[in-house]
């Protein structure tokens, strides 16, 4: 039983932040069409920003508290500022473009990011404990879990809320399953598309930086950080199928669940059984094991 | 058959390059080395991008063919180096011919992904299995040349070189058969290519086939030229993304530009490192962007210009 507890927690818990990172992926897949390789840079970045701040302002002896507050507000900064650059700068000129090359140069600014992240930090691993260390632990059915893993969870069933909230009742929502459903309609119905697209990236990668904040004090914070959570990802994506944000949940979850059970049982089998999956998922249901059926246009 | 520009330029400048090697330094042969055996799999990957098909997974050939040498020196203590060539490029020629049943009916990013995930799948199961040498990974003896062992690294040279200059001859003839002409047809207009009588798919199995056995033949000389063998160099998708990188800084043109691709991407990357070792993929990363943005003919394409066109294709 305990055993079994700990499984579900633990999965429940690597389900969550991999669905934090995944529905930005998703989302910035879904509306334009761009899978994006530095989405993993993204995740390092928020983890870096935050564990950073979280050390620096621990040491000049602000309240532990304030931990809280600097993971949202280095999510944001990340997600605006480099969101902001990268679809602007470089994205902006190759939406014409052949959707493999934008793979292609999304990876080169992969490439571009990790380094930064290197100059501007240091090889050093981060330590940034405190948030975690002030929610201390709580016993749950016989086991011990700290309170900070299991807000997590929380923080996960917000977003995918908040994302099915905006997604289907504000004008916002509607807007981008226009945009998502016919580019050009939407052009000619007066829709700003590339206002939408500039705000979808930015809202895709402050998930993507938060999923690494949020994880920043449950970790060392070291480099290399988004190499392995952009491949999980795409697998998550591929799971449930691309640019769905229901599909991100439960691809995340099948993922979160197994490898969370192959690391208790099985560890030998904790990374292949992620990629098995996606590659059954791609061979049999290339589209997603949940995704719906798509209304065709001529 | 072999008498166009091409093969007489590769044939004078793979015998240029061993007589030159007898006396270049050995830094120099080194980077030649590294550079040739690699260019191997990007020959594989521009017949693939030319179909308009982009592996973000081809790590997965690159690391069998490795992996197969190292395995081969482990248990069975096989050194031969022609031995381990084939070895390496007959394991991962076998994998690719298998997975390229499947893999023929995908295109785009599902082709780009599924690689990814079946390059991932082997990557993970080397990571955590011990006897497969864990992330550590193993080293692979010296190489010996039909039971004699050398004393330098000059002979391997050659043979990947003649390697190199045998296979780019025969891409270079396939590319001229009709069969494989079809690359530019596939990626332009798959429905015409099949009104012509031809079958799309069997089409890309066979080039698909042809980029394994080629990936696998460049890890197992890999292996040999770098004497050892690890997950994180040999199969983690940023060794994918690497060889992408450098079939697009080569450009599609030639048969010849992944050969200088190749040597430019390992110079670049030696002085990148020398330069600034915070940075070397910083550096690797703009030049990827800046080949993407504003050469999209690659290295190839620029050299075309300089020479007028002088150059058959």
């Amino acid at each position: 039983m305990d055993t079994f507890l700990t499984i579900l927690l633990d999965g429940l818990q690597f389900s969550s932040y991999l669905f934090i990172v995944s529905a930005g992926l998703t989302i910035i897949f879904g509306v334009m069409k761009i899978l994006n390789v530095a989405h993993g840079s993204f995740y390092a970045w928020g983890a870096y920003t935050a564990a950073f701040f979280i050390g620096k302002f621990s040491d000049m002896g602000m309240p532990d508290a304030l931990g809280f507050l600097i993971i949202i507000a280095a999510a944001v900064v990340v997600g605006v500022v480099l969101g902001f650059i990268i679809e602007q700068g470089i994205l902006k000129y190759m939406y014409q473009r052949d959707e493999v090359l934008i793979v292609l140069a999304t990876f080169g600014l992969f490439l571009v990011l990790e380094d930064i992240i290197l100059i501007a930090f240091g090889t050093d691993p981060y330590f940034a404990y405190q948030p975690m260390a002030l929610l201390a632990a709580v016993e749950i059915g016989g086991i011990t879990r700290d309170v900070y893993g299991l807000t997590l969870i929380g923080v996960a069933t917000l977003v995918a809320i908040g994302c099915w909230w905006l997604l289907n009742k504000t004008k916002w929502g509607t807007i981008l399953k226009a945009v998502i459903f016919d580019r050009e309609m939407g052009i000619s119905m007066g829709i700003n598309v590339p206002l939408v697209y500039t705000l979808t990236f930015i809202g895709g990668a402050i998930l993507g930086g938060l999923g690494g904040a949020y994880i920043a004090p449950t970790i060392s914070v070291a480099p290399g950080l988004g190499t392995e959570v952009i491949v999980l990802s795409f697998a998550v994506v591929v799971v449930g199928g691309m640019g769905s944000i229901a599909g991100a949940a439960i691809g995340s979850l099948i993922i979160g669940l197994l490898r969370a059970v192959a690391v208790h049982e099985l560890p030998q089998v904790e990374l292949f059984v992620v990629f098995a999956v996606m590659a059954v998922v791609l061979v049999f249901r290339p589209e997603g094991l949940f995704a719906p059926a798509k209304p065709r246009k001529i | 058959m072999f008498n166009d520009k091409t093969s007489k330029f590769l044939l004078v400048a793979g015998l240029l390059l061993i007589l030159g090697g007898a006396f270049a330094p050995n830094w120099i042969v080194n980077q030649f080395m590294f550079g040739f055996s690699r260019a191997l799999a990007i020959l594989g990957l521009m017949v693939l991008w030319r179909t308009g098909l982009v592996s973000f997974g081809h790590a997965f050939y690159f690391g069998l063919g490795a992996y197969a040498v190292a395995i081969l020196d482990i248990k069975l203590g096989v050194t031969d180096v022609f031995l381990r060539l084939i070895a390496g490029a007959l394991v991962a020629g076998t994998a690719g011919f298998l997975v390229g049943f499947i893999m023929r009916n995908y295109r785009n990013i599902f082709f780009a992904m599924l690689n990814t995930a079946i390059s991932m799948v082997l990557f993970g199961i080397v990571v955590k299995t011990e006897a497969l040498g864990s992330t550590d990974g193993f080293a692979i003896s010296m190489s010996t040349i039909l039971g004699v062992s050398p004393e330098t690294k000059y002979p391997l040279f050659v043979i990947i070189t003649l390697v190199g200059m045998v296979a780019a001859i025969l891409v270079n003839y396939y590319l001229k058969t009709t069969f494989g002409k079809l690359t530019t047809a596939i990626r332009d207009n798959e429905i015409r290519v099949e009104y012509l009588g031809f079958s799309v798919a069997h089409a890309i199995h066979l080039k698909y086939s042809i980029s394994a056995i080629l990936a696998g033949g460049a890890g197992a000389l890999m292996a040999m030229s770098l004497g050892q063998v690890d997950p994180e160099s040999m199969i983690n998708w940023t060794v994918s993304g690497e060889l992408v990188f450098i079939t697009i800084l080569s450009g599609p043109g030639n048969v010849i530009a992944p050969f200088i691709g190749s040597l430019v991407f390992e110079v670049l990357r030696t002085y990148a490192f020398e330069l600034a070792p915070q940075a070397w993929q910083l550096i690797m990363g703009a030049t990827f962007l800046t080949i993407i943005f504003f050469i999209p003919g690659g290295i190839w394409s620029v050299l075309e210009k300089i020479g007028g066109k002088k150059n058959d294709k």
